[in-house]
């Protein structure tokens, strides 16, 4: 009984979620679709690189590369499996089943390129880990654009259609459900002990390297996801989508939302991406003004928007590992 | 062997720049503990400083030596100023903070330098400023003279960034142990709330840390954009990352370990691409840095200092 309260909590946010975003997917014009789906990606890469740069309080900028090798992963799935139907399905659950799987398999391989970055640089302090993947962002470029499998500088095109509204969203909710989750269990406590003083969890017996290790994995598998998403909405995989100038996109909504505070990243990933699209004419700009407010913001607030509050801490009824008895 | 030779000249001529530019960064992590993310960028400026001044000059239409120093000279002072500024305005109000925050200052700075040169222009000046994203052609100081010793290429241009970048090396040398600031820069490096109180004014020795090796940047620039003359607003990007693994190969904040650590990667470089994988010349220092944090982290000269609580 309680193992089955257990799972349905877990994946309450899936099923209230799903009926939800179907209704505003019919209700939705294609433009205002487009615009939300792109800013849903933001929101999952926004949460996902919150785990790494204010949970554990290391610094990526590099989250565009885990993106695409995400990205590429998914992409060539689906099309080597465009023509593909599995058999005792009716095609439009074909398709969804092969998009999910590749969604996953880009994760995975995301994770283990998060894997292969993470473990020489977090072994020594944060500002490693802000070099060396500014570093693979730029060299999972070179490679794409040197390998003629992944269609070198040309990139990928001609990619289905898969992503829908509904997909951007849930893949939002699992992200935050994630992060949340994450943030109230053992390994998020032992990320937070990092973050306030590194030599301090480590004394207290926390494994300071794998814990981040593994919340780097984390998080860039869950930007291999945000890759597959994109890559699948705009039907198109090139390098040029995966430049640092994503990345630091995606740095700026997590400073701006607040280190550390998962309700932050998504208010600001929103904010951000909606207001880039009512300024389209100032696209030129959009690079000097994002290092413009991110020193004015280190200088002036540093800790951005929520700081490292949760909307959650308002509503004490929706903190995550309550637990009746427990003092509050 | 004649290609062993011509690598060794061209992986020297590379090596020297990354030599140079990695000091600025051992430097000022020696003072500050801060990775100065925008030092590649300072670079970028110094090329692009050259390049205004050498126009103003018409160092195209009439190349002579005397306006080849002035252009050399003026970038420098105009990358040692940016240097002081940078440090003036955005790190040291953060000098207290969490490093994290001056870390993304760093980042912000670097982005800003970067961009802010892509914008379109302002239309002020007969040449545009900001130059915009399109590489632009720097006006070469004096006539290019190309002799092949035993079939090895080497150019006037080779042995002058050779002789000037060691010249620098040796001077900055000299400054470091021999100067009554080198000493006080050691000293601030070692301990700068101590430095402090024994009567050093460590505000002026980390400004002047910071002008030191933004110099040293624009020496690198100038070297590159005379050799190499395309410059563009992201020129800084890769040789900043470069210099950087320079630096921790060496041991970060040691001074001749960021020579050394500039010149191995440039021959490394330079071998590995021209004899076995030529289009991943980019990735070959990014598995440097991958070895040496996995082997020896506190890079070939540098200490492993316990951390104190």
């Amino acid at each position: 009984m309680r193992a089955l309260r257990l799972v349905l909590r877990s994946l309450l946010p899936f099923l209230v979620g799903l009926p939800i975003l179907w209704l505003l997917q019919g209700g939705l014009s294609e433009a205002w679709a487009i615009i939300l789906m792109s800013a849903g990606v933001n929101v999952i890469l926004a949460v996902s690189l919150n785990v790494v740069n204010g949970f554990t309080g290391q610094f990526s900028i590099g989250h565009a590369g885990f993106m695409a090798v995400g990205a590429y992963t998914a992409a060539k799935i689906t099309m080597a499996a465009r023509d593909v139907q599995i058999v005792g399905l009716p095609p439009g659950a074909s398709d969804a089943l092969i998009f999910l799987l590749a969604l996953l398999a880009g994760m995975l391989l995301a994770g283990l390129a998060g894997l292969l970055v993470g473990m020489p640089s977090l072994r020594l302090r944060g500002d490693y880990l802000a070099i060396v993947t500014l570093g693979f962002n730029e060299i999972i470029r070179v490679i794409i654009e040197n390998t003629a499998f992944l269609g070198q500088a040309t990139g990928i095109s001609g990619l289905p259609r898969r992503t829908t509204f509904v997909w951007v969203g849930m893949g939002a909710i699992a992200t935050v459900a994630m992060a949340r989750r994450l943030a109230g269990s053992t390994h998020g406590r032992a990320l937070l002990a990092i973050r306030e003083d590194e030599v301090a969890a480590e004394a207290m017996g926390v494994d300071t390297t794998g814990y981040k290790v593994r919340a780097f994995v984390i998080s860039s598998a869950f930007a291999g996801l945000a890759g597959g998403l994109l890559v699948h909405l705009i039907q198109l995989c090139t390098p040029r989508t995966f430049t640092f100038v994503k990345s630091i996109e995606v740095v700026v909504m997590v400073v701006l939302g607040g280190l550390g505070s998962v309700t932050g990243s998504l208010v600001a990933a929103l904010v951000l991406s909606l207001a880039l699209e009512g300024l389209r004419e100032l696209q030129e700009y959009r690079m000097v003004m994002y290092s413009l407010l991110l020193i004015v913001l280190m200088l002036t607030r540093p800790s951005g928007i929520f700081g490292t509050r949760e909307i959650w801490d308002w509503l004490p009824r929706l903190r995550p590992g309550r637990r009746e008895g427990a003092p509050p | 062997m004649t290609e062993f030779f011509q690598h060794l000249v061209n992986g020297l001529s590379v090596g020297t720049i990354y030599a140079l530019i990695a000091l600025g960064y051992t430097m000022v992590y020696g003072v500050l503990k801060l990775i100065n993310f925008a030092h590649g960028d300072v670079y970028m400026v110094g090329a692009f400083s050259g390049f205004y001044l050498a126009h103003a000059l018409g160092v195209e239409q009439r190349p002579t030596a005397g306006k080849a120093f002035v252009v050399f000279v003026g970038s420098m002072i105009v990358c040692g100023a940016l240097g002081v500024i940078i440090e003036r305005f955005a790190y040291r109000p953060l000098r207290q903070r969490p490093r994290l925050t001056a870390l993304i200052t760093a980042i912000g700075v670097s982005f800003l330098l970067e961009y802010g040169f892509q914008l379109p222009s302002f239309g002020l000046t007969a040449l545009p400023f900001p130059p915009g994203p399109t590489p632009r052609f720097f006006p070469q100081p004096f006539e290019r003279i190309s002799w092949a010793i035993g079939g090895v290429e080497l150019s006037n241009y080779d042995v002058v960034s050779l002789l000037v970048a060691f010249g620098f090396m040796l001077g900055l040398q000299l400054v470091v142990y021999r100067t009554r600031f080198g000493t006080a820069m050691r000293a601030v490096s070692f301990d700068a709330q101590v430095a402090g109180l024994m009567g050093i004014n460590v505000n002026r020795v980390i400004a002047g840390t910071f002008a030191l090796g933004s110099v040293l940047a624009a020496v690198a620039a100038l070297l590159v954009a005379g050799s190499r003359p395309s410059i563009d607003p992201i020129m800084g990007l890769m040789p900043g990352l470069k210099a950087f693994v320079a630096a921790v190969f060496g041991g970060i904040g040691n001074v001749p370990g960021a020579m050394v650590g500039g010149l191995v990667l440039g021959l490394a470089e330079e071998y590995v691409a021209g004899y076995w994988l030529s289009s991943y010349r980019d990735a070959i220092a990014f598995a440097i840095l991958i070895v040496v944090l996995l082997v020896r982290p506190e890079g070939l000269f540098g200490r492993t200092r316990a951390e104190k609580v």
